[in-house]
C-alpha cells in the first residue's frame, strides 16, 4: 500500500531524486544519470581519478504506522488523493528499504569548494503533501517552493545554522531561496495544514542522496580518500559509516536501521551555543 | 525625495520615528554603549524571564505563554527586514521600548535610559552569532494608502483571496480552521491573532504596523510575509495596504479605556431586550473590563484567554438585562481544540495542588455582586467574596442549559441557591469566534439572599471567565476587579429645568451688586437715572453682600448637584458643564464676600 502511495505521485518524487542525485553527480563530473548540463566547470574533482559509494539503507524490525491525515475540510487536497493519505514518518518498501533518509559524505571533504550548481531543485506542495518529503541541496543552490494546490499554504522553515523564515503562498505561485551555509537537517512546515512537514539536507558538496521506498543511495564520483558517510532519518537518527573511495571501484554503502532507534538523538533544531557555535552539531548515534 | 524611514511613520509619528532612529544610528556605536555595562543590566532586568544563557529559560518563563524569546536563535518577530533576516538595531530597540503588546513582556522605556537599552541591544546580540556579519537592510514601505471606504472593501477581498481567515477567522477573532493546531517554532501552540483587539497585536495595532508585520512577517510564529505575494505580483502593494486598513478596521477606532461605571439606561417604553441580537443593543455603549489571570488563589492561572469583556445593560424598572460579549474561538469543549488544552494545561500548569490535568472544560462566566449593599465603600473580596461578605454570584456555563444564581464565600464556595431561589436566566450565543451572553434578572427577586438592585445607585459588579479550551476551569481562569452596575433613573426634570432658573437668578444677584458697587463708586451725592437711588448703612451692605455671596454658594452646591446627577446618569455633558458652572459660582460666591468684608471692614467707618 505504501509502494502505491509513493507510485501516486511517483514521477514527482522520482525527478526530484534525479534532480537531487543529478546535482550531486554534477560536481563530480562523471555521473552518468545526472547530466551535467548546467554543472559549472570549475569542479576540484577529477573525473578521470574518482570513485564511487552505492547501496542499501535499510530497515529492520516492525514499522510503527504512519498517522491519518483528515483532509476532509481541504477538498482541493483531498481529491488528490485516492486512499487516505498519511504522514511519511517511517517509509518502508516492500524490499525493506527505508525511505526519505538523507545519506550524505559528513567528512572527508573539507579540503575542497565546490561550484555552486545553478539549476533550481523543487519543492512541490501538491495535495497538501511536500513533494519530496526529504530534500538535499548544495548551500547557495537555489530550491523552488512551489504550491501546485492554490489554496494557501505557508512554508515555515526553522534551521539554527541558517536564518528562518515564513512565506506564504495563497495562489499557485513559485518562490526561490536557498541556505548558505551547511545544515543537517533544516525542518519545514505548513501551520495552515499542521501535518504538512519536510526536511532539507544542506551540505557544500554534491555528495549526497535521498532514499526512495527501494532504500537504495549513490554517491557519484568522489575523489579518492577516506570518508564519513551519514544516513540521516527523521524518527530514527543518524547512523555513520566508514569508506574508503578508490578510483574506478564502487564503495558499498550498508545502513540499517530498525525499530528500536526511535530514542536516538535526531539532529534538528538545537539551541545555537553562542560561544561554540558548532558544539550542537555533537550527533548521538550507537 | 522620499526619505527611507525604518519604520513605516505617518506625519504624527515621523518625527518621532526619525528621532529614535537617528538616535539609534547615531548612538548604538560602542563608544557609547562601551559606558553601559549591557550585560549587568541584562541580569538584573532581562534574566529572570529570558534566563542568563538567553535561551528564553528564566526562572518565570514557566508562567507565560508565548514563551520569552529565546536570543541565541536569533528570530526576532518585530522587524522591518524581511522574513529570514536579522532584525536591525532599531527594530530591537523598539521592542525593548515598547513592550510585545498581548505578552509578558514590557516597555522599558520609562525604566531604563537611552544608553542603557542601547547596551541591551548590543548585549542581546552577542547571544548569537548571526549578529556578526553584516547588519541588515530594511525594506522599503511605501507611503499609507488612504483608509477610505474602498481601500476597506479592496483590503477585506483581498483577507479573502489570500485566506487570512484560514487561522484569523472570517471575522478576525482567531477561530479560523487552522488556529487549533498552531504552534511557534519552539513547538508551544500559540493563538492566531484576535485582529479586533489590535491593542494586543504584536508589533503594534496601527495601519502602518500592521503593514509591516504583513510585509515582514513574524519570524518564530505561524505569521508569514506577504511580501512574496506582492513581488510576485498576486496583490498590488495599494492592495496590501487595502488589507492593513480592513484589518485595523476590525478593532475599535480607539483602544477602550477602563471605566469602572456600566450604566444601564431605563428603557420607558417597553420591557428590556430577551434576546442579543435585539436592535436596542446597538444603541448601547459597550463597556470594556479588563480580567487578568486568577494567580491569588492555588491553583493559580497565568495564561488567560479571555483578557476583557464587553459589557452593555438595560433596565425597565422591573428587571436588569445585563449582555456579556467576549472573544472566545471556539465552543468549549470543542474536539478540534482538545489537543490545543491539553497542551497549554501540561505546559502552563503551575504545579498548584488541584490544577487541572485534562482537558475538556467548558466555557464560564460568572458576574458577581455582594449579597448586601454596605454604606461605605466596603465591598466583599473581589475573588468571590470572603465568609464575612459573601457574594452572590451568576454563573452561566457553555456545558448547561442555565444559569445559576449561587452564594459565595470565596473562590470555589460557590453553593448554588435552592430550585425556587433562581431568578437569573441566561440566553446564549456563540458566532464568529465570540461569545455574548445575555443575563436578566428582577431587580428585585423577593430572594433573602439576592442583593435588590436599586436604581440610582453604584452597585460593586465584577466578572470572571474561562475559555475551556484554553485548559482553564475551577479557579485558573480569568477575573476582574470590582466595577459598578448603575441603573439609571429617566433623566431628572430638574437637570433640564434647573438651568434657566439659575441662569436667571445669578444676572439678577450679579446686576444688583454691579448696581451697588457703582453706587459706591460714583459717591453718595451722584444719582444715576432709571435706577432707584438708596443709601445703605454698612451693616446693611455687609448682609446684602453677604447675603449674595451665600445665594452663589448656594447655587454653586445646587449645580454641583447637577453636575452630579448628570454624571450619575451617564450624561457626561451635562456633568461637565453642570461641573463648570458650579465651580464659576462658588468663585463668584466666595469673591462677594471676601469683597464685601474688605470693603465693610470697621474702619471705613470714620470715613
Amino acid at each position: 500500500m505504501i509502494d502505491r502511495l509513493w507510485k501516486a505521485r511517483g514521477v514527482a518524487v522520482i525527478t526530484a531524486l534525479l534532480l537531487a542525485v543529478g546535482c550531486g553527480g554534477e560536481g563530480g563530473g562523471s555521473d552518468a544519470s545526472g547530466g551535467g548540463d548546467s554543472g559549472p566547470a570549475a569542479s576540484p574533482v577529477d573525473a578521470a581519478t574518482a570513485g564511487h559509494a552505492s547501496g542499501m539503507v535499510t530497515f529492520s524490525g516492525m514499522a510503527p504506522a504512519n498517522a491519518e491525515i483528515d483532509m476532509s475540510t481541504e477538498d482541493v487536497c483531498a481529491a488528490k488523493h485516492s486512499m487516505t493519505p498519511t504522514q511519511e514518518t517511517v517509509v518502508v518498501g516492500d524490499g525493506g528499504g527505508l525511505a526519505n533518509v538523507f545519506v550524505y559524505v559528513k567528512e572527508g571533504l573539507e579540503s575542497l569548494d565546490f561550484p555552486t550548481p545553478t539549476q533550481a531543485v523543487v519543492l512541490d506542495q501538491d495535495g497538501c503533501e511536500y513533494t519530496p518529503h526529504v530534500l538535499g541541496v548544495q548551500t547557495g543552490q537555489d530550491y523552488t517552493l512551489k504550491n501546485s494546490d492554490g489554496i494557501l499554504h505557508n512554508i515555515n522553515a526553522s534551521p539554527t545554522e541558517n536564518r528562518g523564515f515564513n512565506v506564504s503562498q495563497p495562489v499557485v505561485m513559485e518562490t526561490n531561496r536557498s541556505f548558505p551555509t551547511a545544515e543537517i537537517m533544516v525542518p519545514l512546515i505548513c501551520n495552515v495544514h499542521g501535518w504538512m512537514n519536510a526536511y532539507i539536507g544542506v551540505v557544500d558538496h554534491p555528495y549526497f542522496s535521498v532514499t526512495g521506498p527501494d532504500g537504495s543511495a549513490s554517491l557519484q564520483g568522489l575523489p579518492p580518500g577516506d570518508y564519513v558517510v551519514e544516513a540521516w532519518h527523521e524518527l530514527y537518527g543518524t547512523l555513520t559509516q566508514n569508506i574508503t573511495i578508490v578510483t574506478g571501484e564502487t564503495a558499498e554503502l550498508s545502513f540499517e536501521f530498525n525499530a528500536d532507534m526511535s530514542a536516538a538523538h535526531v539532529p534538528l533544531g538545537d539551541p545555537i551555543d553562542p560561544m561554540h557555535p558548532e558544539s550542537h552539531r555533537t550527533v548521538d548515534h550507537q | 525625495m522620499r526619505i527611507a524611514l525604518p519604520w513605516p511613520c505617518d506625519a504624527r509619528v515621523a518625527a518621532a520615528c526619525l528621532a529614535v532612529a537617528l538616535s539609534a544610528v547615531a548612538l548604538v556605536p560602542t563608544s557609547v554603549a562601551a559606558q553601559v555595562d549591557g550585560e549587568a543590566l541584562y541580569v538584573k532586568w532581562c534574566a529572570g524571564c529570558h534566563g542568563e544563557d538567553g535561551t528564553g529559560n528564566g526562572v518565570a518563563a514557566n508562567t507565560m505563554l508565548p514563551r520569552p524569546r529565546d536570543f541565541t536563535l536569533a528570530l526576532y518577530q518585530v522587524r522591518t527586514t524581511a522574513t529570514g533576516e536579522l532584525p536591525t538595531d532599531a527594530d530591537i530597540l523598539k521592542v525593548i521600548d515598547e513592550g510585545m503588546p498581548g505578552t509578558a513582556m514590557p516597555g522599558w522605556v520609562d525604566v531604563l535610559s537611552q544608553e542603557e537599552r542601547l547596551a541591551l541591544v548590543d548585549h542581546l546580540k552577542t547571544y548569537s552569532r548571526f549578529f556578526q556579519g553584516d547588519a541588515p537592510e530594511p525594506l522599503e514601505f511605501s507611503s499609507a494608502t488612504r483608509g477610505t471606504d474602498e481601500a476597506i472593501v479592496s483590503g477585506q477581498e483581498v483577507y479573502q483571496s489570500v485566506e487570512c481567515w484560514r487561522c484569523h477567522g472570517q471575522q478576525g477573532r482567531g477561530d479560523g480552521e487552522s488556529a487549533p493546531t498552531l504552534e511557534d517554532d519552539a513547538g508551544f501552540p500559540i493563538l492566531a491573532a484576535d485582529l479586533t483587539e489590535n491593542w494586543t497585536f504584536n508589533g503594534g495595532g496601527t495601519v502602518e504596523e500592521i503593514y509591516r508585520v504583513l510585509r515582514t512577517g513574524l519570524d518564530g510564529t505561524p505569521m508569514p510575509t506577504f511580501s512574496d505575494i506582492v513581488d510576485a505580483g498576486v496583490i498590488t502593494d495599494e492592495q496590501l495596504w487595502g488589507l492593513a486598513h480592513y484589518v485595523r478596521s476590525l478593532s475599535p477606532e480607539e483602544t477602550p479605556e477602563v471605566r469602572e461605571v456600566v450604566s444601564a439606561k431605563r428603557i420607558t417604553d417597553g420591557t428590556v431586550p430577551e434576546t442579543v441580537g435585539d436592535e436596542a443593543w446597538e444603541a448601547v455603549e459597550p463597556i470594556y473590563v479588563p480580567l487578568v489571570g486568577q494567580i491569588v488563589v492555588k491553583p493559580r492561572w497565568f495564561n488567560p484567554r479571555v483578557g476583557g469583556v464587553w459589557v452593555q445593560a438595560l433596565h425597565d424598572g422591573q428587571e436588569l438585562a445585563l449582555l456579556v460579549s467576549w472573544t472566545d474561538p471556539s465552543l468549549s469543549p470543542d474536539p478540534t481544540w482538545a489537543d490545543f488544552a491539553q497542551r497549554v494545561i501540561e505546559i502552563m500548569g503551575p504545579g498548584d495542588e488541584g490544577a487541572a490535568t485534562a482537558a475538556g472544560a467548558p466555557d464560564q462566566l460568572v458576574v458577581q455582586f455582594p449579597t448586601a449593599l454596605s454604606d461605605g465603600m466596603e465591598r466583599p473580596y473581589f475573588l468571590q467574596g470572603d465568609p464575612r461578605r459573601p457574594t452572590n454570584t451568576w454563573t452561566w456555563r457553555s456545558d448547561a442549559p442555565d444559569a445559576v444564581e449561587s452564594i459565595a464565600r470565596g473562590l470555589g464556595t460557590a453553593v448554588p441557591q435552592p430550585d425556587g431561589e433562581q431568578h437569573v436566566t441566561a440566553v446564549v450565543q456563540h458566532a464568529e469566534g465570540e461569545w455574548k451572553v445575555l443575563f436578566r434578572r428582577s431587580l428585585d427577586t423577593g430572594g433573602a439572599e439576592d442583593l435588590v438592585l436599586p436604581v440610582g445607585q453604584a452597585v460593586p459588579m465584577a466578572f470572571q471567565a474561562w475559555d475551556g479550551d484554553n485548559g482553564e476551569s475551577g479557579n485558573q481562569g480569568a477575573v476582574s476587579t470590582w466595577y459598578f452596575l448603575f441603573l439609571e433613573q429617566p433623566t431628572p426634570v430638574s437637570v433640564y429645568v434647573a438651568p434657566p432658573i439659575v441662569l436667571v437668578l445669578t444676572l439678577l444677584f450679579g446686576l444688583l451688586a454691579i448696581r451697588q458697587a457703582q453706587w459706591e463708586a460714583t459717591g453718595a451725592g451722584a444719582r444715576v437715572a432709571r435706577l432707584p437711588a438708596f443709601r445703605l448703612t454698612k451693616a446693611v451692605e455687609r448682609a446684602f453682600g453677604m447675603g449674595v455671596g451665600l445665594a452663589w454658594l448656594g447655587m454653586a452646591a445646587a449645580a454641583y448637584r447637577s453636575a452630579s446627577l448628570g454624571w450619575d446618569a451617564g450624561h457626561s455633558d451635562l456633568g461637565f458643564w453642570w461641573t463648570v458652572i458650579a465651580a464659576l459660582m462658588a468663585i463668584a460666591g466666595l469673591s462677594a464676600m471676601i469683597g464685601t468684608f474688605i470693603h465693610t471692614l470697621p474702619r471705613d467707618e470714620g470715613r
